[in-house]
């Protein structure tokens, strides 16, 4: 089982800079577990870029598009009716329920892709186990690394990390 | 040169006191109603519940006698076919607005003061929205009959008619409700992980760490999760502007004297905001009160909701200005007399005092003093939804009541089941707020968290 680093910061401030560092040192960051979103810690870990919105738009489309077609079917097609001269097809009339139901449809696309994406729910993750970290969604911040291989380098980036200002790097299953 | 040297001079405002600035304290202040209730005196809640109970028992009786004698016991005539009904609904719709409107547009305009109020404002949201849904189907008098708003094959093989605002309505406050319930349990992942991770009863950590969906609070999922809440901020002002614009056109769409008027879906986006605020400082002061959370909830947060209240009513009295320089401007008769009718019919007296609630009371904002003082504004938030209130009302009774044909001018005389609907509806709203404060995590201690950083590092 391959080891990582975890280190664990009292401040957003101290894991963002560390994490910029140990990047600049050329240690693979794994993630980073915080209690909120620290701004840059995302950048360094190198995620790609996130598909959410392409599908929220895709998902708002769709639903409008259906609904669209729902009233111009219903309205048009299956049972025109005259009401005052006003045409079958009363497109500004009908475009209300295409832009209600629309947002909600992005809203489940994007609820959809953000569950593919995060891969939750997932209710167990080895992390867990590891005591302490508990906290990481409550008032602690945690970054973790991938631990290299050899003894001494593994030594080098704990005392590196201890420096940032790390108040205790461990050594976990990852 | 000069606004600039004031501007740095100026300390930096801070929305959490120095005894709620830490991580720790925010997570302690949020979760301990939850987690350690027996160090928690229940005995307000109690009363609260027992209360609202009653309430919401009343509001049931009204809904069972309405289905069963018929909309004929409410104090609907002829002439004034709309109600309490028609008025409760769009007085607990516009309530339903500001939860999103404060998650939304607060969000967007990076005010980050949003982030101790906005948790319990998306969920009054959500039950006012809930609430506001059932007023539009009990008001239909055959109330069994409104699955007939939805497009289904049927034996009389007719459709909805897409071009009716009742239809609009529908489809909008579903769409909207649907939203308003996955906006909110969104901010709510991170949160139910704080509980889950500090609770220490087994099955409190079960039930809040299967909410939490096994949130970690990984960086990757955070960068994930404020896109798509960002996002979801952007859909969710046009629509929950389309939805009171939408409440708007069900009046406006008429022919009536006093509601064939294009301002009026601006002007009831408005009114909604206003209203929804005014109740927001209403449950705040409640919260903060109950919870004790005076270190994250704090006279600023009023100061600057009291100042969003002041220019609402300012918004509103000149809605109003506009609504009677156009009667006179146009010039039609039905249009002045209704508002001769408005200024001095049998409804004036309320029609002063919703001046009075809307636009006058709220002036006194402009002093400092006042916005800082959680009493005063609780007290002019009451009002203002009072005000709201008699607002929705005398837009239904006035134009109602003085039409196009003198004779068919009549007087609405409310009944005991129409003060009993809406007090009740009222119980059952404060019955699901109770449940929900002792359930779930009040405040977003997430976003509380990161405010507190930020102040931290300032």
């Amino acid at each position: 089982m391959s080891k990582m680093l975890l280190a664990e910061f009292a401040h957003a401030h101290r894991l963002r800079e560390a994490a910029q560092a140990a990047s600049r040192r050329g240690y693979k960051l794994l993630d980073a577990f915080t209690p909120f979103p620290v701004e840059g810690v995302a950048d360094v870990l190198v995620a790609r870029p996130s598909k959410i919105r392409v599908f929220m738009f895709a998902g708002g489309i769709l639903i409008a598009a259906m609904a669209y077609g729902g009233e111009y079917y219903t309205a048009v097609i299956n049972y025109p009716y005259n009401i005052g001269g006003r045409p079958p097809n009363s497109w500004p009339a009908f475009m209300l329920v295409p832009f209600a139901t629309g947002i909600f449809g992005a809203t489940v696309a994007g609820f959809i892709r953000f569950l593919f994406e995060t891969g939750l729910p997932r209710l167990h993750f080895p992390l867990f186990a590891v005591d302490g970290v508990e906290r990481a969604s409550q008032d602690r911040f945690f970054l973790a690394l991938e631990a290299p291989e050899a003894e001494g380098e593994r030594r080098g980036a704990m005392d590196s990390l201890r420096g940032d200002g790390a108040l205790s790097v461990r050594e976990v299953d990852s | 040169m000069s606004a600039v040297a004031i501007d740095d001079a100026a300390p930096a405002r801070r929305f959490t006191l120095p005894s709620g600035r830490s991580y720790e304290k925010v997570d302690e202040l949020v979760t301990a109603p939850l987690l350690e209730r027996e160090a928690w005196s229940w005995r307000v809640w109690w009363i609260a519940f027992a209360a609202s109970s009653a309430l919401t028992v009343i509001f049931l009786v009204c809904i069972f006698m309405l289905f069963t004698k018929g909309i004929g016991i409410w104090g609907l005539n002829t002439s004034v076919v709309w109600g309490f009904d028609i008025a409760d609904y769009v007085w607990w719709i516009g309530i339903g607005n500001a939860g999103t409107l404060i998650s939304s547009m607060l969000l967007l305009m990076r005010q980050r003061w949003r982030a101790s109020i906005n948790r319990f404002a998306e969920a009054m949201t959500l039950f006012a929205a809930a609430i506001a849904g059932l007023f539009p189907i009990i008001h239909l008098g055959r109330s069994l009959y409104f699955y007939w708003l939805t497009p289904y094959p049927n034996t009389m093989t007719v459709w909805p008619q897409w071009r009716s605002a009742l239809i609009w309505d529908f489809w909008a406050i579903l769409s909207y409700l649907l939203f308003s319930l996955l906006f909110w349990y969104i901010g709510l992942i991170p949160d139910f992980a704080t509980v889950r991770d500090r609770a220490r009863n087994p099955r409190q950590r079960v039930i809040y760490g299967a909410l939490a969906l096994g949130w970690r609070g990984s960086a990757r999922h955070w960068r994930v999760y404020q896109i798509y809440h960002v996002a979801l901020a952007c859909l969710g002002v046009p629509l929950v502007v389309s939805l009171h614009s939408v409440v708007g056109l069900d009046f406006a769409a008429s022919l009536m004297p006093g509601w064939s008027e294009p301002i009026f879906p601006p002007y009831f986006v408005v009114g909604a905001m206003y209203s929804g605020f005014a109740m927001v400082v209403c449950l705040a002061a409640l919260v903060r009160w109950g919870f004790r959370l005076q270190p994250v909830i704090t006279a600023e947060h009023f100061d600057v909701m009291a100042k969003v209240m002041l220019a609402a009513s300012i918004i509103m009295g000149l809605s109003y200005l506009t609504e009677w320089f156009n009667a006179w401007y146009a010039g039609e008769h039905a249009e002045r007399s209704l508002i001769r009718f408005e200024f001095t019919g049998a409804y004036a007296p309320l029609f002063f005092a919703m001046l009075f609630c809307n636009v006058l009371a709220p002036q006194a904002f402009w002093i400092g003093a006042v916005r800082r003082s959680i009493a005063a504004v609780f007290g002019i938030a009451i009002i203002i939804n009072i005000g709201m209130w008699l607002e929705r009302i005398l837009i239904i009774w006035n134009t109602l009541s003085h039409g196009y044909t003198p004779s068919m001018w009549r007087l609405y005389i409310p009944t005991i089941w129409d003060w009993l609907t809406t007090f009740g509806s009222l119980g059952f709203f404060v019955f699901l707020f109770l449940i929900f404060v002792r359930l779930i995590p009040t405040v977003s201690m997430h976003e509380v968290r990161d405010l507190v950083a930020e102040e931290i590092e300032s």
